[in-house]
């Protein structure tokens, strides 16, 4: 390269100089390593464009970017593990700080007390959310944390098989699917009763057998689950019960650690992360106690120094790949301690009171609207216990509904129609974020009463 | 009461403040009592904190305060490429267009998303020398998974699923490589390194047999040295009906000079938050994506990503495919970045970084060999080892000289790993730190072997200008406090 680029400080004459410290004429010299048949050459070279200044790289990236519809510009009525929340300013700025965003996992504690602190905190929150014992410092997002939560279950219980409800995440069946295809186990799905879990069925297929059994709470399509219906049921085979819940919703329903739950997992992408076209979110995991040492990834502990003053460590290292390799809990090197960060500040910012109002605000909404649709006559497929999704019965396929909305700037529903087996099946997300303007033009176009 | 940077977040928490403002709403609050069965209502609401803005604020400022990154000082931890995250690279993630779309939007709506996804895989497939690739795997080790459940499945197809059931890994291979394989569903067999520090031919013939799935490497491998017989591996392993795995978290030393396709490899991952200048976020979020050559993209996890004339779509139609391995389309926010990187780079760019990561290595190498040991005399790639026993006969161990080094303004290198060199310290430079910096970190060094021989106790006591001194560990494995106790309050 000609011109010295901006992220590369070396410069002709530092490399002249290293060379002659190392003992060699050139570059080549140090590549002369790589098997001649292997090396890039005139006519086998990586193509790429040409490099690009500061200013072309953000216009060009600009423009990609202004291709997509935003929040900006349109009211999200879309959820199905994915929402569109209020991220107060702070979360931001506290990620912006490069001592957190560019160091790396604290594997010299003394250094990296900001991080571990942070982490600490992190843990501790999702255990008072949860109701759990111990959760670790984050994975990499809900539903790789679920297959995690399988693969802890059947090593734990010696049993090789789990149970999940049809009303969990379709991704999170998928994924789920892919860590039993690893792990060798089996997987069984006890169907729906509505939009609830079939307890019948639920019953029939859990034995002596299964290791856990797998409940979203709220589930896919946003109906508040019996978790301590399911409690017993598992209680009768010693089966355990993992439940992957909505972080924001705790706020309000009761913990599943109160309801009995073994683990605990989801993501905290409701609590200060950008949507992100679906990521980086952030996975959480928590158990009780007697699981403790066979939670995957990093965990922070408190401890002393020297001098007795109180700091923070990685501990129970012993579970992780870096030390056992193959006997390991889990192969989690690389987690996701940013966005932990980023859902801890967004906790210390709305903290008690405004969580718990925020949890309302999103009931309040759904319910509106859930109100104001089945008053103009639409039927509504998920009218029991939800939080802020339910199920609406469209009078057209979702497709046409979508094109309409989207003419009103309104990004629409997901489309569930298959999964539920229902024709135009729609199922809608109101958080907190939505207007009453925005809700009764949904309500309009979908009921027909629309411009 | 006075707050003090030692305070945890609930200690400084004070009942009645607030930091946040919601949307107001006019909507008529809903009775819970009506909508939710009462033995479903919490009983007794989470204990998070509650504090002003400002106070948050100081608080997380105050940890940050108390952590080394990137931009504190050098980072040499081997393995890891702490190279410079760009700025503009944060700017552009945060474009409304990126973070504020939702995964599952109509594709039409986010045809830009799409797009950059698209041309990100392009150039992957250049880096690598692969046929297809995919984003969806979060990191490294989600990669190293998902390409050997790649190799359960073609032996599967196969009709090899059952009698291919082991994974070859060297002993000096990354922790994640052995567990990676475990979670797939593998046994491992560990292969020796040879005195150079390599995969021996001999090795590798010996272990190697029809119940072998694969060989998984690391090239240039942890010790900063390049596999020179890797023709010849390559050719071990598929006459054996193996297939052969590229974990690329030291691609930071061959970009635009080699391609793990050029060597022989199937499957390839690589870590966009270490050769493609993601921040490491204290952790993560990095991003994994895998490579495969062309007779085994059927099974790559979906969905896939195509382009059709001028529209892109994802497909879901891949009956052969290993699944879904993550949630929607991996860490999209990450790929953005990396995807900018390489856009400012250019070929000529990365064959750049790949030059002065190496020259880096070696320079600092020639420059402490006199004071340490150095078990591997050939030239290094991008990082290499040196071993502490000389300083350990003087009563100095490796961890005494890590946590030296903080006192000297530096972060440590990575220690203890590879696990085959005693009293290990691995050190990466990476090309974007400045002689002066590499000069600086080398006289650290030197400083601290002269303090090992005249004066062992003040390495052995360090760090002394941390916010802690060193830490008890062992008490803390063995009586784990892993959340905040309320009645204990710290003084
Ligand atoms: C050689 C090597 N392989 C694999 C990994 C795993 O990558 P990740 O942390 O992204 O999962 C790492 C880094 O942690 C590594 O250094």
């Amino acid at each position: 390269m000609d011109k010295q680029h901006r992220y590369l400080p070396t410069t002709k004459e530092d490399r002249k100089e290293m060379l002659e410290t190392i003992g060699v004429s050139s570059i080549k010299d140090l590549f002369s390593d790589i098997p001649e048949s292997t090396r890039a050459t005139k006519e086998k070279t990586v193509e790429l464009e040409e490099a690009l200044s500061e200013q072309a790289l953000t216009r060009y990236m600009k423009g990609l970017a202004d291709v997509n519809i935003t929040t900006d510009t349109h009211a999200y009525f879309i959820g199905a593990g994915t929402y569109d929340h209020y991220i107060p300013s702070v979360v931001n700025h506290v990620l912006l700080r490069s001592e957190f965003m560019t160091a790396y996992t604290p594997y010299q504690p003394e250094a990296s007390q900001g991080e571990l602190q942070a982490l600490f905190e992190f843990q501790t929150m999702m255990c008072e959310l949860t109701g759990m014992d111990v959760a670790n410092s984050s994975l990499y997002d809900g539903f790789t944390s679920l297959g995690e939560a399988c693969n802890l279950a059947t090593s734990a219980t010696k049993r090789n098989e789990v149970v999940y409800s049809g009303a969990i995440h379709p991704q999170a069946k998928e994924v789920v699917g892919t860590y039993a295809y690893g792990m060798e186990y089996d997987v069984k799905e006890a169907g729906l009763d509505g939009t609830y879990t079939d307890m019948d069925a639920l019953k029939e297929l859990v034995s002596e057998q299964t290791a856990a059994v797998i409940i979203q709470y709220p589930n896919f399509y946003g109906t508040i689950e019996d978790l301590k219906a399911v409690k017993e049921l598992c209680d009768a085979t010693k089966t355990l019960l993992i439940v992957m819940a909505n972080p924001l919703a705790l706020a309000l329903i009761e913990s599943p650690g109160k309801l009995g739950a073994d683990i605990v997992v989801g993501d905290t992408q409701p609590l200060g992360l950008p949507m992100n076209f679906g990521g980086p979110h952030c996975g959480y995991f928590a158990v009780k106690k007697k699981f403790m040492r066979k939670v995957p990834s990093r965990i922070v502990g408190q401890t002393t120094d020297e001098d007795g003053k109180r700091g923070f460590v990685m501990t129970l290292q012993t579970r992780e790949q870096h030390i056992r390799r193959e006997k390991a809990t889990s192969n989690m090197s690389s987690n996701q301690a940013l966005t932990a960060l980023a859902s801890s500040v967004f906790l210390s910012t709305v903290g008690k009171v405004g969580l718990q109002e925020m949890a309302q605000q999103n009931i309040s909404h759904a319910h509106y609207v859930k109100n104001q649709l089945k008053a103009k006559g639409m039927e509504i497929l998920s009218d029991d216990a939800f939080f802020n999704e339910f199920v609406v019965k469209c009078n057209e396929p979702i497709e046409e509904v979508s094109k309409k909305l989207l003419e009103q700037s309104i990004v629409s529903g997901y489309d569930v129609s298959d999964y539920l087996g229902t024709e135009n099946a729609l199922l809608l997300c109101v958080t907190e974020k939505r207007t009453k303007e925005e809700m009764d033009t949904l309500v309009d176009v979908l009921t027909g009463e629309g411009k | 009461m006075h707050t003090t940077y030692n305070d945890l977040v609930f200690e400084i928490s004070r009942k009645g403040r607030q930091g946040y403002s919601l949307p107001e709403s006019s909507i008529e609050k809903t009775d819970l009592k009506d909508v939710i069965p009462a033995h479903l209502m919490r009983e007794t609401p989470a204990e998070l904190p509650e504090l002003s803005e400002l106070q948050v604020m100081r608080h997380y400022t105050a940890l940050s305060n108390k952590n080394f990154g990137i931009e504190t000082g050098f980072y040499p931890l081997g393995s890891c490429t702490m190279k410079y995250n760009p700025k503009v690279n944060e700017d552009i993630a945060r474009y409304s267009g990126f973070s504020n779309i939702h995964p599952l939007q109509p594709e039409m709506t986010a045809q830009g998303a799409l797009e950059l996804m698209y041309r990100l895989e392009e150039n992957l497939k250049e880096v690598t020398g692969m046929d297809a690739i995919s984003l969806q795997p979060a990191a490294g080790a989600q990669g190293e998974w998902s390409g050997l459940l790649i190799f359960k499945a073609y032996h599967e197809a196969n009709g090899e699923g059952n009698q291919r059931k082991k994974i070859l890994v060297p002993d000096s291979a990354h922790g994640t490589n052995p567990a990676s394989a475990v979670v797939a569903g593998f046994d491992v067999v560990e292969i020796k390194s040879n005195k150079e520090g390599r995969v021996g031919v001999e090795a590798l013939k010996e272990a190697i047999g029809p119940d072998t799935a694969g060989l998984m490497l690391t090239n240039p491998n942890t010790l900063g040295l390049f596999e020179v017989d890797i023709v010849e591996i390559a050719r071990i392993v598929h006459d054996a009906g193996g297939l052969l795995y590229y974990d690329g978290a030291n691609a930071n030393a061959i970009l635009g000079k080699s391609t793990p396709g050029e060597m022989g490899f199937d499957v390839v991952h690589l870590n966009l938050h270490k050769s493609f200048s993601t921040p490491h976020g204290g952790g993560g979020p990095g991003s994994g994506p895998i490579g495969v050559v062309d007779y085994l993209t059927d099974f790559m996890p979906s969905p896939r990503i195509e382009k059709d004339a001028d529209t892109y779509k994802l497909t879901y139609d891949h009956p052969k495919s290993i699944g879904r391995v993550k949630g929607y389309y991996g860490n999209f926010g990450v790929n953005v970045r990396a995807y900018a990187y390489i856009r400012s780079m250019g070929a000529a760019g990365l064959q750049q970084v790949s030059e002065d990561a190496v020259l880096h290595a070696n320079y600092l190498k020639a420059r402490l060999e006199p004071y340490y040991d150095t078990p591997f005399k050939s030239i290094c790639k991008h990082e290499f080892v040196l071993s502490g026993n000389r300083q350990k006969k003087l009563g100095v161990r490796t961890l005494d000289i890590a946590k030296r080094l903080l006192d000297y303004g530096f972060y440590a290198p990575t220690v203890y790993f590879p696990l085959i060199v005693e009293e290990c310290l691995m050190i990466e430079p990476t090309e974007t730190e400045a002689k002066e910096t590499l000069d600086a970190f080398a006289d650290a060094m030197i400083e601290i072997a002269k303090e090992a021989e005249e004066n062992p106790e003040h390495v052995t006591g360090a760090p002394y200008t941390k916010s802690v001194r060193r830490l008890d560990e062992v008490t803390a494995a063995r009586k784990p406090i892993v959340t905040y106790q309320r009645d204990t309050k710290a003084e």
